[in-house]
């Protein structure tokens, strides 16, 4: 079979009727390529402004590409779907070995849609969709069980993904996250929460599907070339400590957000850094599929049980830099073990790391300036007390009281009831990843549709700005530069890369290694197709009521320095005001074509 | 002098199956299942990794149960398949209790190792080498 068609192939699946149906969507894919391209185009046929995202009309939808399963860290799968966190179209992805597992099943993209009336997993395996009763897996304390039990029930190791939700996403915590693979996620904007309001516990695709390259001398040669470079020098950061390199050179520059926010600079960073964890903790590093680079760090920690002496059990934890900032400096965690702890509990309810870390942040201030007391938070919060965390994690789950309801609805809402709004860090009521790196970095999470870091990676342009001893730009080429570097992403979100091989990827070796596919598109091709995807998802965030002026900027943002200086307000104004008429520029131009 | 690929340390092995896109790729396929070496997780990733790969018995099982005399000893260890003496009746897999007989089902005929050692340039942390058969 021809390899490339295959791609095009869609399985819905409808959760209410229990039934699934395969289309084809060349139409889809030649023209959108992939991926977030093919996803948006999906996610526009099926989601309405109205849809209420934990109803049985939102969708849950997978996207991959044409590199996926064939090139080196072409190993993500994109998630979309509308936000239960802020009521947007959402975009979240994930590696492990989701990618490779939707492709070599056969499809480029999934789309769930409906609700089961009662808890079900559903198994992808070639050209069938079996629902199965998740009743005995709903309810289970730790997510990492549920993988475990799935792991023993089904067929397909080492060629399947197991995406599954925790008891976070059942109880529809909107920002409840889905793992794949034990120790990869969905994280962020609570598909999670979608997953459980549809009662879908798990999602297990099995592809164990061939195909016979179109080309393959030219296809051996381009492979090596990115096989050599995706191990060389451009990922090498990825590849030694893993992305908590980052703790000690942000904490240096004074952009490591601390104690929500309040401090660039946390004095414990030097123990809770990728250095000391790789020292001491280190036990194990992982990668997704097709990817040399193993950027995944699984440290262990070794405890006695306080009941009975001499017996120990040792547990695996992931870390990255996200979780290092958000459950660590940013709540004063300095205890190396008390950190990897909380992520441990973090893990095991499948939340999303980020969100939870801000939420406990706001908490933790709005405790000590006295707008909640004991009588909400059950025991008093402290910066650094990690067993506090880790009790008030497991009740955001549970909701034991009206306040643990309330921080289950994210810091927007938290603040909205309680006060605090000053100190409530979320752009469109998404909590922010760790860089208070700049204007840049503050203004694309503002703007970005995904409301992501990596959205336009804009914190490595404030990077560069300190290095180079600029200021920032005027504000209006500012968002130019966000623009300019979000549009390109969405080819690598179409293709779909991960980001950490961005630097690999030129726009030439992306051309060259679809070339080998078969693929034709040359340079003013994909800058056209990545400014298109780009309009397309800003395009349907407005109609869902996004309005760049209507943007609540945390204060606090404004009073903590940045590397760059202190961020004033009418400078992200300007820029807000300016990423509204561009848009209304590039939209008018584009219907007047 | 004939060569044989030996896993050197499993314990090195992250998981990326990038050499069974090698192993498929070398004949001009993509896919998990056109790969005579097959990685795995021992029960979730953070007890690492199985890696299953033709052994190159000397004496091997597999050769022994086929009817056809379809797996011929190859020097150096382990067996060469002759597709046209192959009635696909499945005994090598069977007879091979490490696993190492993959099946390809498209020809519906084994997959066996030919010991070529085009995965362990593929092989990011040195876990797989080709090592010299005495």
């Amino acid at each position: 079979m021809d390899w490339v068609k295959t791609l095009s192939k869609v399985l819905y699946i409808d959760l209410t009727r229990k039934i699934f149906w395969i289309e084809d969507r060349e139409d889809l894919f030649s023209r959108w390529i992939g991926g977030i391209g093919v996803a948006t185009q999906l996610y526009k046929e099926e989601v309405s402004r109205r849809t209420d995202p934990l109803s049985p009309d939102n969708v849950i939808i997978f996207a991959v590409g044409p590199g996926t399963g064939v090139f080196p860290m072409a190993s993500k799968t994109v998630a979309v779907f509308k936000s239960p966190l802020n009521g947007y179209m959402a975009e979240s992805h994930a590696g492990g070995r989701s990618a490779a597992a939707i492709r070599f099943a056969g499809y480029g993209a999934i789309v769930i849609k409906g609700a089961s009336e009662r808890p079900v997993y559903i198994v992808i395996d070639d050209e069938k969709v079996r629902f199965r009763d998740a009743g005995a897996i709903w309810g289970m304390r730790s997510s990492e069980t549920v993988g475990r039990v799935l792991r023993e029930a089904l067929p397909g190791a080492g060629m399947r993904t197991i995406m599954r939700i925790g008891r976070a996403g059942e109880r529809l915590v909107r920002y409840a996250n889905v793992t794949v693979e034990t120790y990869r996620h969905f994280g962020r904007m609570g598909l999670g929460a979608v997953f459980g309001s549809k009662k879908l516990k798990a999602v297990v695709v099995i592809g164990r599907r061939t195909f016979k390259l179109p080309d393959v001398k030219s296809f051996r040669e381009i492979y090596r070339e990115l096989y050599e470079l995706t191990r060389g020098p451009a990922t090498r950061k990825y590849h030694d400590l893993g992305t908590p390199a980052n703790v000690i050179p942000l904490n240096k520059l004074g952009a490591l957000p601390t104690r929500n926010f309040s401090s660039g600079r946390f004095e414990g960073a030097e123990e809770i850094s990728g250095e000391k964890l790789a020292e001491e903790n280190l036990a194990r590093r992982v990668a997704c599929v097709a990817c040399p680079v193993a950027c995944i760090h699984l440290a262990y920690i070794r405890e006695e049980y306080a009941t009975e002496r001499f017996f120990y059990k040792t547990e695996f934890v992931p870390y990255d830099y996200e979780l290092i900032y958000a459950l660590g400096s940013n709540l004063g965690v300095n205890d190396r073990i008390g950190l990897l702890k909380i992520i441990k509990a973090v893990e095991e309810e499948g939340l999303d790391a980020i969100s939870t870390g801000v939420v406990l942040a706001w908490a933790t201030e709005a405790y000590e300036k006295g707008l909640i007391s004991e009588k909400e938070t059950l025991r008093p919060f402290r910066w650094g007390d990690w067993r506090s965390y880790i009790d008030a994690i497991h009740n955001i789950v549970l909701q034991p009281n009206e306040f643990y309801k309330i921080l289950s609805l994210g810091v927007e809402e938290a603040a909205r009831r309680y006060g605090g709004e000053e100190f409530a860090i979320a752009y469109n009521k998404v909590e922010p990843a760790g860089y208070h790196t700049g204007p840049l970095y503050h203004i694309s999470l503002a703007i970005g549709a995904r409301h992501s870091h990596l959205d336009a990676g804009a914190y490595s342009m404030d990077e560069k700005l300190v290095a180079s001893g600029k200021d920032a730009p005027e504000p209006e080429k500012a968002v130019e530069m966000i623009i300019e570097e979000e549009a390109w992403r969405q080819i690598l979100n179409s293709y779909v890369l991960c980001l950490f091989a961005r630097g690999v990827y030129t726009k030439e070796l992306v051309i060259k290694s679809l070339k080998a596919l078969g693929y034709n598109y040359n340079e003013e091709d994909l800058m056209r197709i990545g400014r298109e995807i780009y309009v397309e998802k800003h395009k349907i965030k407005r109609e869902e009521g996004f309005q760049a002026d209507k943007i609540r900027i945390p204060r606090r943002i404004l009073e903590t320095p940045t590397p760059l200086g202190r961020i004033s307000e009418n400078y992200i104004k300007k820029a807000l005001e300016y990423y509204d008429k561009r848009i209304d520029m590039i939209m008018s131009s584009q219907q007047s074509k | 002098m004939y060569k044989r690929l030996v896993v050197m340390d499993p314990n090195m092995c992250v998981g990326c199956q990038l050499c069974m896109e090698a192993c498929s790729n070398r004949f001009g396929y993509v896919g998990p299942t056109k790969s005579a070496i097959y990685v795995r997780s021992a029960g979730g990733v953070e007890r690492g990794f199985v890696i299953i790969v033709c052994r190159a018995c000397k004496d091997p099982p597999c050769a022994r149960v086929c009817p056809t005399d379809a797996l011929s000893l190859r020097p150096g260890g382990g067996v060469i398949l002759s597709p046209g003496r192959c009635i696909g009746c499945g005994n090598c897999v069977s007879a091979c209790d490490i696993g190492a007989v993959m099946w390809d089902y498209d020809t519906m005929k084994p997959l066996i190792c030919t010991h070529c050692g085009y995965c362990v340039g593929f092989c990011p942390h040195n876990v797989l080498a080709l090592e010299e058969v005495a």
